[in-house]
């Protein structure tokens, strides 16, 4: 295998770390601030994808598809924490689980019964489309770089809003001690919407930017968003940092899985099943990851045990 | 207590009795109906002693349910090509009883490692521990040729068991409802031994339990075997059920299915999984029919149940449990 | 249409049917097919296509649909139910090969017809042939034999070949090779329901082929043919027509313009019974038809001519009816095999624009009056 081409699958590896990061970072955030499991963040976002979907499908416009994304996600969590899931702090888990699967088995029919069973259309806007030709001779879709510079966006930017700003303090001493901040006068729910909806906006922005290349679909956000917890997992739940390196660790490895894994298994199992078995290993690669890391440090990377 | 012995009786009877009566009325999908419930229902009971009174959120134990399938379709797959099983030279089989042990041993096993890594995390890793060791059992059997990969495994004409007719509907009802009751009485008198009484302990207060200087590890371990067990023997019982075993059986869906038995019905309650199946296979059935969107009604069903009616359909009709501590 | 409310929808037509016998009871169908979940659009497609052939004829038949959810144990529930509780005489509507392996064994085994609309898994087609089932659509290796014979004539030779890693992928890529001759770049086995491609298609760039042949049902061939067209690789691309079908053309877009992929069917398909059939169906539905649903269609018909020649309750005479498949298919020339799968001729369509829609045309013929592989194992004759 040719060094840039080993170079072009590191970047490859990257950018679907990059694109899980987007979906598990709401996900850590949620977990983070309300400890709350929330397995409907996949329909939040199937919702930002198909808003997208729509609003492209009537302007044309990728940007104002995009907004309708970030919109209609984090309105459709505004709704669902408001109903719903502000019942289930103070739950144990499996009332959280079972209460968040409801949730999306009434999202999913939901979306299929507005939208209907078909799939729908969103692809790349012309200003983005098509390869662009990187040093070292890589053709690398313009797209998918896109991708990556929103995803560092959106991590440089919520590193900021945690650190630097005021919501992001009273974030962290809702991480910290609940009731001391209710205590100090901090509308304790109104910061849980917020942070609810925040976290949705993310999933529905991944969901359009992915989107445009994958299939806007009913069911698209259950395999993504199995994959989202296993970032989440293995950097810590609750840590932004964690699924930041999570992600990419999780993106690498299921890309370099793919690549090697045929490649390593020609000498052990023969030319003709080293594709299925090699495929075989590639899918449970990120899993057994996964169990690694936990068996070594069982609350995750940067988790609090 | 005595009002939880009431519903309790009433389940029983009526899980009997209707097919009894479909059986005298000449309605053979009933008791199809009911034994689907029945096997649903030990599968349940068999999460229930994890997920109710070990207090171990397992979305893994598809994993069981499908490893128990996949015992009954590679021994009788074997039996009916007349070939032998491929890592000892012996024969397969279609005798019921003898896959129910193979499934329950490979289970029991199944679960001892999955516990065993799984165990040392706890709340939400443990969860997405078991997902993901789910996970792995799915894409291992999607992807496994060996035993026809996604398409899964037919069995021609169900198992036997002795002196029973088992192609008879009725009959495969009552051995599976005779399982279950018989499953339902051993998890009654595991729950009331010392054993039993631990286990809820440590879900409830391990501090306490650590300092009399039991360790809860051990206890959760055997609590996660016996369950793996008993929701293999399900899984084996499910597949004869449908002469057919595939990957399904291992995807996290299934998992979640059976997490929504046990809510539904009521978590930790003896009979909580009997409530639970009999209430989802009749929903699936019945509103399955009225419209292709009937799981938007099924779901905001659940959704009531987590968030009004805590203690599930025994809890709203039997009331809270008698504290034990 | 796709909002119908009714899952299980029971049409009765029991107009006028066949001149005589006006009081004979309605013959009992039921459809099993995937209505929700991700697979569903291609259920539904059958369904309308089987109903909307079932209403021109006014034919006495009573179709009982029910939806599998694409979940096999819940597909052998209802199988069980139609059997024992509807009582129906001829099964129909699987659409995908799991499910059809979980359900029709039993069912031909309790003495019911089944009609295949849409799944023909080699097992029931060569040794495990069986004299109650009939295959309308193809054999699962079909359109990919024809890809490769294609590759062939269009003097490719070294192509780069990849499908999901589950049975039905396997079997693709053993049906492409079965008649392509060229050298392969490469073979590559992806995750079912994989939805990034990027590494497989770094891998196709860097391997010198010369073409790419894919079949990556559903979802799976939207995303790979989008990152695909995105990447800037710009071989030709080869596939069976199930991922550039009707149903999610429009959801692939230009992405697939160009794209020959191999088919039984086409809408410009030059026949009578097409012509009348597209107009029909779209005039009834809203939409264009898709493959499957002309499969729907053809099914229907079959049934309906085996109808016209005996009654269901003659076993003998009524599957002695059903293979001489004596209806006009939509695909035009049309019999059966001794295995009782078709006989027929396998076009290469490419995927053009029509205004805003996006359709096939039909460019050359594969294979003409192509049979399986399987059939010589099957003791049928």
């Amino acid at each position: 295998m040719s060094t840039v081409l080993l170079l072009e699958q590191l970047l490859n590896g990257l950018q679907f770390g990059v694109m899980l990061f987007l979906m598990a970072a709401g996900l850590t955030l949620i977990f983070g601030v309300m400890g709350l499991i929330n397995l409907a963040h996949g329909s939040l976002y199937m919702i930002g994808a198909f808003a997208a979907a729509s609003v492209a499908g009537f302007t044309g416009s990728f940007l104002l598809a995009l907004m309708a994304a970030l919109a209609a996600a984090a309105a459709a969590g505004a709704l669902i924490e408001v109903t719903v899931i502000r019942r289930l702090y103070a739950r144990d888990h499996l009332d959280q689980v079972l209460a968040t699967f409801a949730l999306i088995l009434i999202l999913s029919e939901g979306t299929r019964w507005l939208f209907g069973s078909f799939p729908l259309y969103l692809d790349v806007p012309a200003w983005l489309a098509g390869p662009v030709r990187l040093p070292g001779g890589i053709d690398y879709p313009r797209y998918r770089l896109a991708v990556i510079a929103v995803g560092l966006a959106v991590a440089g930017g919520l590193a900021w809003l945690i650190a630097g700003t005021r919501l992001g303090i009273r974030i962290r001493a809702g991480e910290a001690d609940r009731e001391m901040i209710a205590a100090l006068g901090v509308d304790i729910s109104r910061l849980y919407t917020l942070v609810f909806a925040l976290g949705a906006a993310l999933a529905g922005l991944a969901g359009a930017l992915v989107g445009a290349i994958q299939s806007v679909q009913v069911g698209m956000g259950e395999p993504v968003l199995i994959l989202a917890f296993v970032v989440i997992v293995i950097g810590g739940i609750g840590s932004i940092r964690g699924a930041f390196v999570g992600a990419l660790l999780v993106g690498l490895t299921d890309t370099a899985g793919r690549v090697f894994m045929p490649i390593l298994m020609q000498p052990l199992v023969g030319q003709q099943q080293a594709a299925t078995v090699g495929s075989a290993l590639a899918s449970v690669a990120i899993y057994v990851l996964m169990a690694l890391v936990l068996l070594v440090r069982p609350a995750g990377l940067y988790g609090r045990a | 207590m005595g009002r939880e012995r009431i519903v309790n009786a009433a389940l029983a009877v009526l899980l009997l009795g209707v097919p009894l009566w479909a059986h005298w009325a000449g309605e053979p999908f009933t008791i199809t109906l009911a034994t689907r419930a029945a096997i649903l229902a030990l599968a349940g009971v068999g999460l229930n002693l994890a997920l109710g009174t070990g207090g171990l959120v397992s979305l893994g134990h598809a994993v069981f349910f499908g490893l128990g399938g996949y015992a009954m379709g590679i021994l009788a797959h074997h039996a009916q090509t007349f070939t032998p099983l491929p890592l000892w030279d012996l024969p397969g089989t279609k005798s019921m009883p003898v896959i129910w042990l193979v499934a329950i041993t490979g289970g029991a096993l199944m679960a001892a490692l999955i516990g065993a890594l799984s165990l040392r995390s706890s709340g939400v890793y443990f969860i997405m521990l078991t997902l993901a060791f789910g996970q792995m059992c799915f894409y291992f059997a999607v992807s496994s040729p060996t035993y026809g990969g996604e398409d899964g495994l037919s069995i021609w004409v169900r198992n036997g068991f002795p002196g029973l007719n088992t192609l008879d509907p009725l009959q495969f009802f009552l051995l599976a409802y005779a399982v279950l009751m018989a499953v339902i009485w051993a998890m009654a008198r595991i729950k009331a031994s010392p054993f039993g009484l631990a286990l809820a302990a440590a879900r409830q207060s391990p501090a306490r339990l650590d300092a009399v200087g039991a360790r809860p590890f051990r206890l959760r371990l055997v609590a996660f075997v016996i369950s793996g067990a008993v929701t293999a023997l399900a899984g084996a019982l499910f597949a004869d059920l449908n002469r057919f075993v595939s990957p399904s059986m291992l995807s996290w869906q299934t998992s979640g299915e059976l997490i929504v038995i046990v809510v539904l019905g009521g978590v930790a309650r003896l009979y909580g999984p009997v409530a639970g199946a009999i209430l989802l296979v009749t929903l699936e059935h019945y509103l399955g029919g009225i419209s292709e969107y009937w799981q938007i009604a099924l779901g905001a069903a659940l959704l009531a149940v987590v968030l009004f009616a805590r203690g599930g359909l025994i809890g709203a009709l039997a009331g809270r449990p008698v504290a034990h501590d | 249409m796709t909002r119908k409310g009714l899952m299980a929808a029971v049409l009765t037509a029991t107009m006028a049917f066949g001149g005589a016998g006006a009081a004979e009871e309605a013959l009992r169908v039921g459809m099993i097919t995937t209505l929700s979940g991700g697979g569903a659009g291609l259920g539904i497609d059958v369904r309308d296509g089987f109903l909307l052939a079932v209403k021109q004829a006014g034919a006495p038949i009573e179709v009982i649909v029910e939806d599998d959810q694409q979940k096999p144990d819940i597909a052998v529930q209802l199988s069980d139910k139609l059997i024992q509780a509807e009582e129906v005489d001829v099964m129909t509507g699987i659409i995908f090969s799991n499910i059809a392996m979980a359900v029709i064994p039993s069912a031909l085994a309790q003495g019911k017809f089944y009609l295949s609309p849409n799944a023909g898994p080699s097992q029931l087609a060569g040794a495990g042939c069986h004299p109650d089932y009939f295959n309308v659509a193809w054999q699962n290796d079909n359109l990919h034999e024809a890809a490769g014979a294609y590759a062939n004539s269009a003097g490719l030779a070294n192509s780069f070949i990849l499908a999901p890693n589950y049975p039905a992928g396997q079997d693709a890529l053993t049906g492409f090779k079965r008649f392509y001759t060229g050298e392969l770049a490469g073979e590559l086995y992806t995750t079912l329901g994989q939805t990034d491609y990027a590494a497989e298609i770094a891998q196709i760039r860097a391997s010198g082929a010369d073409s790419v042949f894919f079949f990556l049902p559903g979802g799976m061939g939207i995303s790979f043919l989008k990152q695909y067209s995105d990447s800037g690789v710009d071989m030709p691309v080869i596939g069976p027509a199930f991922s550039f079908d009707q149903g999610i053309l429009q959801a692939v877009g230009a992405a697939a313009l160009g794209v020959r992929n191999t088919s039984q069917w086409s809408p410009d398909l030059d026949n009578p019974t097409n012509a009348a059939f597209v107009g029909s169906f779209e005039a009834e539905y809203g939409r264009l038809p898709s493959l499957y649903a002309s499969q729907g269609f053809d099914t229907a018909n079959l049934l309906i001519s085996a109808m016209e020649k005996a009654d269901v309750a003659d076993r003998d005479a009524f599957r002695a009816a059903l293979r001489e498949a004596d209806f006009d298919s939509t695909r035009g020339a049309f019999r059966f095999n001794t295995n009782q799968h078709p006989i027929q001729d396998i076009y290469v369509r490419e995927v053009i624009q029509d205004g805003e829609i996006f359709t096939n045309r039909i460019v050359t013929t594969a294979l003409r009056d192509h049979g399986d592989a399987y059939a010589a194992e099957c003791p049928m004759e």
